[in-house]
């Protein structure tokens, strides 16, 4: 009885929430902004996009998973970058007392910086880069945004291992690169992934910001596009993808974070 | 010339002022083969001197040696059993004590290194729990995988710092029998720490108790003359038994028992200064400024406890 409630539970529970959702944005739009799609409006001018999701009709007219499938491809060249450059950094902060000392304010400068700021000078630095600038500058955009999550917890992930894992290392005398990764990295792993999870979800919010203002084929330039050529319908459809797929990435990112915490 | 010598050894965290000094004027010589237990109360400093034989630690003042040659560095010729079995979490027992063999025995080849590494899983018997992780295990089968960590080494001497204190009473003694019969077929020099008499009387050819911190230092070493093997039941009928145990317990309740403290009061002198006319009568004046000059002085006494 209780088993077959709580099965509903999280069924029911949500749904009627979105069901509430949906008749408030009605109510909007027969009140407050009469152009503002309703929902109804909005699946109708969107279900092409849903139900034909990799068709390719122009290079701004494609199914929406099309432009996810696009949009993800650049978050995970620039998230790649991300990670690259990130976990080292990350480490030698947390090794080296020096190196922390240098580079901390530098970073905790360069941190809050929006990536609205950093993408034109992603155009400036790469103005003379061989193939597509935009596509240059946006991956440098992303990158440098969402790297620092990565650097930060990886740094305290080091700072925080326990001197009992260090003691081993020194009485075995293993060897740097053996302590480096069969102590100091395993350690680390649980922190490093959540700083990972959190800097795919920055690289997520950036990708849209890049595609808008570069105008790249993806979820945040078609959005842009559909707002130029005024179909409001179509913002609501890009909005609704872009936080399903950012949820979906969190999810996944959570998931092997989990598996390395308990590990 | 024994084995391992550590000559008027002082160690104290921390620096300038904020010194706390831990041990003072530690001398402790240990022969070959010899099996040394030193008991003390907790926080007295025994993982400290631990560390500093390991080498994990270096001495404010004065020297250890092993082999007559001075420890400058820590290394796999001096195993530690540590208090806390230190075992890496994200590897199985078997990885664990591997990574000590693989590090030891660098030129043996992989089959003889896996050999060696189940060997000594299962003198800790712990065949059944070999691929398990450390979260899986019970603390005293973490205990033992330390211990078979230790021992794998082959080192020379083998440092154990409170092994067992972590276990429970059944666990302990189960434990204690192992260290033992492990102790009678190897032969290796042993430090033990322990904060129970009756372990260190067990295990022990020799017991020195550490006073209590701060500025700990050993105290007179107690020879256990009773033969070996021990049993627990006899033992305790045997007239050793009480006299060994008297007088490790004499001097850790007695003189080595006195924690040093200190005070710092503040005193008071008396005022021998005659009253100042010239600052006029008592009156209703806010401002008036004190007639008496009091002096007083702080003073740092040493206290008996
Ligand atoms: N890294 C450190 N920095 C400052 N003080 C320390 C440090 N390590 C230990 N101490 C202090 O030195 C004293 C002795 O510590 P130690 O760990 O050697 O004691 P212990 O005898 O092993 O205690 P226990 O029985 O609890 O294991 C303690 O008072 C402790 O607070
Ligand atoms: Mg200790």
């Amino acid at each position: 009885m209780r088993e077959t409630k709580f099965k509903l539970d999280w069924l029911i529970l949500p749904l009627l929430g979105i069901g509430a959702f949906l008749i408030l944005w009605f109510a909007f739009t027969k009140t407050v902004s009469p152009d503002l799609p309703t929902p109804g409006k909005t699946w109708e001018l969107s279900k092409t996009y849903i139900t034909k999701p990799f068709e390719k009709r122009g290079e701004l007219d494609q199914g929406i998973l099309r432009f996810t499938w696009l949009s993800l491809v650049m978050v995970a060249k620039g998230y790649a970058i991300a990670l690259i450059l990130g976990t080292p950094l990350g480490f030698m902060l947390g090794i080296s007392k020096t190196f922390a000392k240098c580079f901390d304010p530098l970073i905790q400068i360069l941190r809050p910086v929006s990536p609205l700021a950093w993408l034109p000078l992603g155009f400036v630095i790469f103005a003379k880069a061989k193939g597509n600038v935009s596509e240059v500058a946006a991956l440098f955009t992303i990158a440098v945004c969402s790297m620092w999550p990565t650097v930060l917890n990886t740094a305290v992930g080091v700072r925080s291992i326990p001197q009992d894992y260090l003691n081993v290392a020194k009485v075995l005398k293993l060897s740097r690169t053996k302590t480096l990764f069969r102590v100091l990295l395993p350690a680390t792993l649980p922190y490093m992934f959540t700083g990972f999870r959190l800097s795919l979800g920055i690289a997520w919010l950036v990708i849209v910001a890049a595609e808008m203002l570069t105008g790249r084929p993806g979820v945040g330039g078609f959005l842009w596009q559909e707002y130029n050529s005024n179909i409001p319908e179509h913002i609501i459809l890009c909005i609704i993808t872009i936080g399903v797929v950012g949820f979906i990435l969190d999810r996944l990112m959570s998931l092997i974070e989990q598996r390395f915490r308990t590990a | 010339m024994a084995f391992l010598e550590l000559s008027h050894v002082e160690k104290s965290y921390g620096k300038g002022a904020k010194a706390f000094q831990v041990l003072t004027d530690i001398n402790l010589q240990v022969n070959k083969g010899e099996f040394v237990a030193i008991v003390g109360y907790s926080g007295a400093g025994k993982t400290t001197l631990i560390s500093l034989i390991s080498g994990l630690l270096k001495p404010d003042k004065g020297t250890v040696k092993l082999n007559d040659l001075e420890i400058v560095e820590p290394g796999p010729d001096r195993a530690v059993v540590f208090q806390n079995y230190s075992l890496l979490p994200w590897m199985s027992v078997y990885e664990n004590v591997y990574l000590a063999v693989d590090q030891v025995f660098k030129n043996w080849t992989a089959v003889k290194k896996k050999q060696h590494t189940d060997d000594y899983i299962k003198m800790v018997n712990l065949s059944a729990a070999r691929d398990k992780k450390p979260s899986e295990l019970s603390g005293g089968m973490r205990q033992r995988v330390s211990l078979a960590r230790a021992l794998a080494m082959d080192p020379q001497i083998l440092l154990m710092d409170e092994p067992l204190s972590a276990l429970d009473a059944l666990t302990r003694a189960n434990l204690q029998d192992e260290i033992e019969k492990i102790w009678r077929e190897a032969r290796k020099t042993v430090v033990l720490i322990t904060n129970d008499v009756d372990e260190a009387i067990l295990l022990a050819d020799r017991i020195i108790p550490l006073s209590a911190g701060p500025s700990a230092t050993l105290g007179p070493e107690v020879m256990v003359t009773i033969e070996r093997p021990r049993n627990r039941k006899q033992m305790n009928h045997d007239p050793n038994y009480k006299e060994i145990r008297g007088k490790v317990l004499s001097f850790l309740l007695g003189e080595g028992a006195k924690k040093r403290q200190f005070v710092t009061r503040r005193l008071s002198l008396p005022d021998i200064e005659p009253e100042d006319i010239s600052q006029g009568m008592p009156g209703f004046s806010s401002n008036r400024q004190a007639r008496r000059k009091k002096e007083i002085k702080e003073e740092v006494v040493e206290i008996d406890s």
